[in-house]
């Protein structure tokens, strides 16, 4: 019975996880993967009751409430613009749990386990304590606390190597052995491992690292599931190791590099280009942009991470609107790496209440590029550069970007010349269509909205 | 090898499968839930939590057991209750039917 009740909860997982296959059953399908949780811990609970182990039901009760608590005032009280931070930082909490069921197992039964639990249990305290040190990295840089730039470790890439050799190392000493102080040792090394993996990634690349950190939070919920034995941890840890998985690739795609690339390269943290501001560009006012976009007749907007970090989510809201009121078509082209998280703009632009069927993605957005008068690119940069389609020397070359140059206009807004994560010049900003705004991208969307409603 | 432990492995692997097949179908746009509420999915080691937490001898497993079920719960509670705040927030247009 037990086992079936374990069974019903993955199954229920399963049921959830399709249903934000559509944003029209998402919100269902979530509450029923929250189902399924309630029904294994209740589950475990039972059982627990059932056996009659004199178990420790203080212990439990207190960190339910407490966990509980935690858990909903953060998600109750975050900002949407601060979501990757929130996402990395559960990440973290349950790879940390993993590893701890790990840890309460070896110091339970370490010289006593068969060789395929010191196996799981090793992958279990290694991979969930990674995913704690790194997502709290993760979080650091998503939330400023650690700067985004990457930061080299001394020895580079040999440090982490080293780190990670002696990490397996030890882990399989302990397997061998069974000695609990070695299972503490690897875990140790595991923590300095999952700092020193994560500091050296700069800031546009969290998109990779986070889902990656949320597939590693699952396959160490997975092997905590083979340590005691139960099949709902094996089946939900192992359809996140999945989800994680699927979003890793995915990210990369869009950047058009490997995930060791990603994760090893360094990537932006090269000299910047000296060349740029040297270069004339068209400078537009408040004025200049309404005319642009009163008078057109589709117009797509381009959001970016400087339309979170300006939090103009509603500012662009309320710029679209007036152009809808004068019979202008408007749509929203989004990259799959804008921002710090996959569906990150996604998330922002729901916020401020625009539908998700005028969110294009780059497949669907690009074949309208060359129809539109006007595009409005908002704290975007990189996924807009087109020497990523004709510079074979560029370090973003090949990349799929959004094709903004085939619409008749674009006006870019931004605060500086100052190149995007890359380093490197964008030769869009000194074409003959392009107009430059520079300024804060919540006070160019309120200026260019009141220059919009006097004409 | 013991007979549970092939048939966790067989277990996980099939799993594994049927999470790439339906998860591929996620749009990019429910990319963020998506990953919110698999993370909360994640905290299905409450279990494991707990059952540490309860049989656990010891003041050492005992604080390592309320840790664990601490993390679990923020995970569990946060994960789900932040997903389905996002999700709310996704609209169709209004005016169109189906």
């Amino acid at each position: 019975m037990i086992e079936l009740a374990y069974l019903t909860a993955g199954v229920l997982f399963i049921i959830g996880l399709k249903g934000l296959t559509s944003p029209v059953t998402a919100r269902r399908g979530n509450r029923i993967a929250a189902i399924g949780m309630l029904v294994a811990a209740a589950t475990a609970v039972i059982d627990l009751v059932d056996l009659d182990v004199g178990a420790k039901w203080g212990i439990v009760i207190g960190g339910v409430v407490v966990g509980g608590a935690i858990g909903a005032v953060l998600a109750l009280r975050v900002q949407m613009t601060d979501m990757p931070q929130l996402v990395a930082a559960f990440n973290g909490f349950g790879g940390g749990a993993s590893a701890l069921v790990a840890a309460t197992a070896i110091i339970a039964s370490a010289s006593t386990m068969a060789t395929e639990t010191s196996v799981t249990t090793a992958l279990s305290l290694v991979i969930g304590t990674i995913t704690l040190t790194g997502s709290f990295i993760a979080f650091g840089k998503l939330q400023g606390i650690i700067t985004g730039r990457p930061v080299g470790m001394p020895g580079g890439r040999a440090t982490n190597a080293t780190i990670a050799a002696a990490t397996v190392l030890s882990a399989g000493a302990a397997i061998a052995t069974g000695n609990d102080v070695l299972y503490w040792v690897s875990g140790g090394l595991a923590a300095v491992l999952g700092f020193t993996a994560v500091m050296p990634i700069g800031g546009a690349d969290m998109p990779v690292v986070i889902s990656l950190l949320n597939s590693l939070s699952g396959i160490a919920a997975a092997m905590a599931g083979f340590v005691i034995g139960n099949q709902a941890l094996i089946v939900g840890g192992a359809l996140v190791g999945a989800a994680g998985l699927i979003l890793t690739i995915e990210m990369s795609v869009a950047m058009n590099r490997s995930i060791a690339n990603v994760l090893f390269s360094g990537f932006g943290g090269g000299p910047v280009d000296t060349e740029i501001g040297t270069k004339p560009v068209k400078r537009a006012t408040a004025d200049d942009a309404a005319i642009a976009l009163a008078y057109a007749q589709r117009v797509g907007i381009v959001p970016g991470y400087g339309l979170a970090v300006a939090q103009a989510q509603h500012a662009v809201r309320d710029l679209a609107k007036a152009l809808e009121a004068r019979d202008i078509e408007v749509y929203y082209a989004i990259h799959p790496v804008a921002g710090r998280m996959p569906g990150h703009m996604n998330v922002l632009l729901a916020e401020a209440d625009i539908s998700y069927e005028l969110l294009l993605d780059l497949d669907h957005a690009n074949p309208k590029m060359a129809q539109t008068d006007v595009i409005l690119v908002v704290g975007a940069n990189d996924v807009i550069n087109p020497s990523a389609k004709t510079d074979p020397t560029s370090p973003i070359y090949g990349m799929p970007i959004l094709d903004v140059d085939l619409a008749k206009t674009t006006i870019v807004v931004k605060r500086s010349l100052a190149p995007g994560f890359a380093g490197i010049d964008n030769p869009l900003f000194y074409e003959e269509g392009t107009l430059m705004y520079f300024a804060d991208a919540k006070q160019a969307l309120e200026e260019t909205l009141a220059a919009v409603e006097r004409l | 090898m013991s007979d549970a432990f092939i048939s966790g492995v067989v277990v996980f692997v099939l799993a594994a499968f049927v999470g790439f097949e339906v998860i591929r179908r996620v749009p990019a746009t429910l990319h963020t839930p998506l990953m919110s509420g698999a993370n909360a999915i994640s905290g299905i080691t409450i279990v494991g939590a707990i059952i540490a937490a309860a049989v656990g001898s010891g003041w050492v497993a005992g604080v390592l057991g309320f840790l664990a079920v601490v993390f679990a719960m923020i995970n569990v509670v946060g994960g789900f209750l932040v997903t389905d705040r996002m999700l709310e927030m996704f609209k169709k247009l209004p005016g169109r039917p189906r």
